[in-house]
């Protein structure tokens, strides 16, 4: 074995090596690393925030949508419901109208039909007498027997 | 390796180091420090390692200070790979706080794995360059100038580094134990009996002294045994290529396992350190 004096120059140039090294090489590299680890963290956890959000947000879309589908049928089953209730109390209306116009029909009908009998009768009856009038233009005097007549006409 | 006159003399100076020592004629090179004791410096493995660690912290810090927390540029995005690499391991191993735990872990890692890396250059490629400059820039004889690059397999930069962990054991032990704490640990386990403090202390000193010894140790041994390999084999004329491409591919995996080894024991030696019992 050698021992000599480069043994004191090896550890002085040592010494100065790790001195350097803790002072001036060290820190700002791991420094950098760390600070890029963290960034890289960071994205990643915003990442996975967003991929969360847009989760959320495509389960919230479908909820809505599917509410929305709902509340449409709801509607259309109402209005349809409606309009059936709408045709059916039309439908009611319509028959119960025209029951009633039928009715007031016969009514109409039926005073008519009276009134024209009332006119028939009295032309009958006016008929009747100028047809006696006639036969008995001879013998009877119209004022004499114009009581008779009245009888006969409310008679017919 | 033609123009040594025998294997022995390529391999002892592929494995010899180039030396600097002052005496009293001044400053004098290699051969002339043989009788310097412990003032000698290997300029190669000061110079190498230098050159490795400033150009490696060079490159941490010119991305460090560009760094961008959006997208990085390829550059940025190696460093951070090392870097978080690093950073997994600390985290994993070292529950304390510290803000130096870190930064040597890195340090240690890349710088030891560079060092290690110097391996897989061809062993004459640097030794011949040195010596035409030798040659025909100073007048020297090519094979007296010697030129060793990989700083892991010199003892003391293995040594330097473990050392450098040592005292920083210690000064963990200190300063989240308290001298007390300390003093307890070293002397009252494994067995909590006042009769067997010696017993303790010394067991427990050879534990404390085991890891760096054995830190710097395994590095250097794995690092001095796989370069005295590749010299080798460099001595075996054709042979060698297919020689030298299996071992080269199985240092790709030795290399930076040692540097891991190296860091991780590291980490681990200083969070038990840290650890309160």
């Amino acid at each position: 074995m050698n021992f000599n004096a480069t043994l004191i120059g090896q550890l002085i140039a040592f010494t100065v090596f790790v001195a350097f090294c803790m002072k001036y090489v060290w820190p700002p590299i791991i420094a950098a690393i760390e600070e890029r680890q963290k960034k890289i963290a960071d994205g990643l956890a915003a990442s996975e925030r967003a991929e969360k959000d847009l989760e959320l947000a495509q389960s919230s879309a479908t909820d809505k949508l599917r509410e929305a589908k709902d509340e449409a049928s709801k509607i259309i089953d109402q209005a349809k419901r409606r309009a059936n209730q709408l045709v059916e109390e039309e439908t009611q209306r319509g028959h119960t109208e025209r029951e009633n116009i039928i009715a007031q029909g016969y009514v109409e009908i039926e005073a008519e039909k009276n009134r024209v009998k009332e006119d028939l009768r009295k032309q009958v009856g006016l008929l009747a007498i100028s047809g006696a009038q006639k036969i008995l233009a001879r013998e009877i005097d119209a004022q004499a027997h114009s009581d008779i007549v009245e009888k006969l006409v409310a008679e017919l | 390796m033609a123009s040594y006159e025998t294997t022995q003399d390529y391999i002892n100076h592929h494995l010899t180091n180039a030396r600097m020592c002052s005496t009293e004629e001044g400053i004098v090179f290699n051969k002339a420090c043989e009788d310097a004791g412990f003032w000698v410096w290997h300029i190669d493995t000061i110079g190498w390692s230098a050159f490795i660690g400033i150009s490696f912290l060079f490159l941490f810090w010119r991305v460090g200070k560009k760094a961008t927390t959006g997208v990085p540029s390829k550059t940025q995005a190696l460093v951070e790979m090392i870097v978080e690499f690093v950073d997994d391991n600390v985290k994993s191993s070292f529950h304390g706080s510290s803000k130096l735990i870190a930064p040597l872990a890195l340090t240690i890692f890349v710088w030891v794995l560079l060092m290690n890396l110097t391996d897989l250059i061809p062993v004459d490629l640097f030794p011949w360059i040195a010596g035409l400059i030798g040659q025909y820039g100073f007048g020297m004889d090519p094979k007296d100038v010697y030129m060793k690059i990989v700083p892991t397999t010199d003892i003391n930069t293995t040594f330097a580094l473990s050392i450098g962990v040592f005292i920083l054991i210690i000064f963990y032990s200190l300063k989240i134990k308290g001298i007390k704490g300390f003093t307890k640990e070293l002397t009252m386990q494994p067995l909590n009996h006042w009769a067997f403090i010696p017993f303790n202390f010394v067991i427990e000193t050879v534990t404390l002294l085991a890891r760096p010894l054995s830190l710097s140790l395994r590095l250097f041994g794995n690092l001095y045994a796989s370069e005295l390999i590749f010299i080798l084999i460099a001595t075996i004329g054709y042979l060698q290529l297919p020689l030298h491409f299996a071992w080269s591919v199985f240092h790709i995996l030795v290399l930076p396992l040692q540097a891991f080894i190296f860091m991780m024991l590291t980490i681990v030696y200083l969070s038990l350190a840290c650890e309160e019992h």
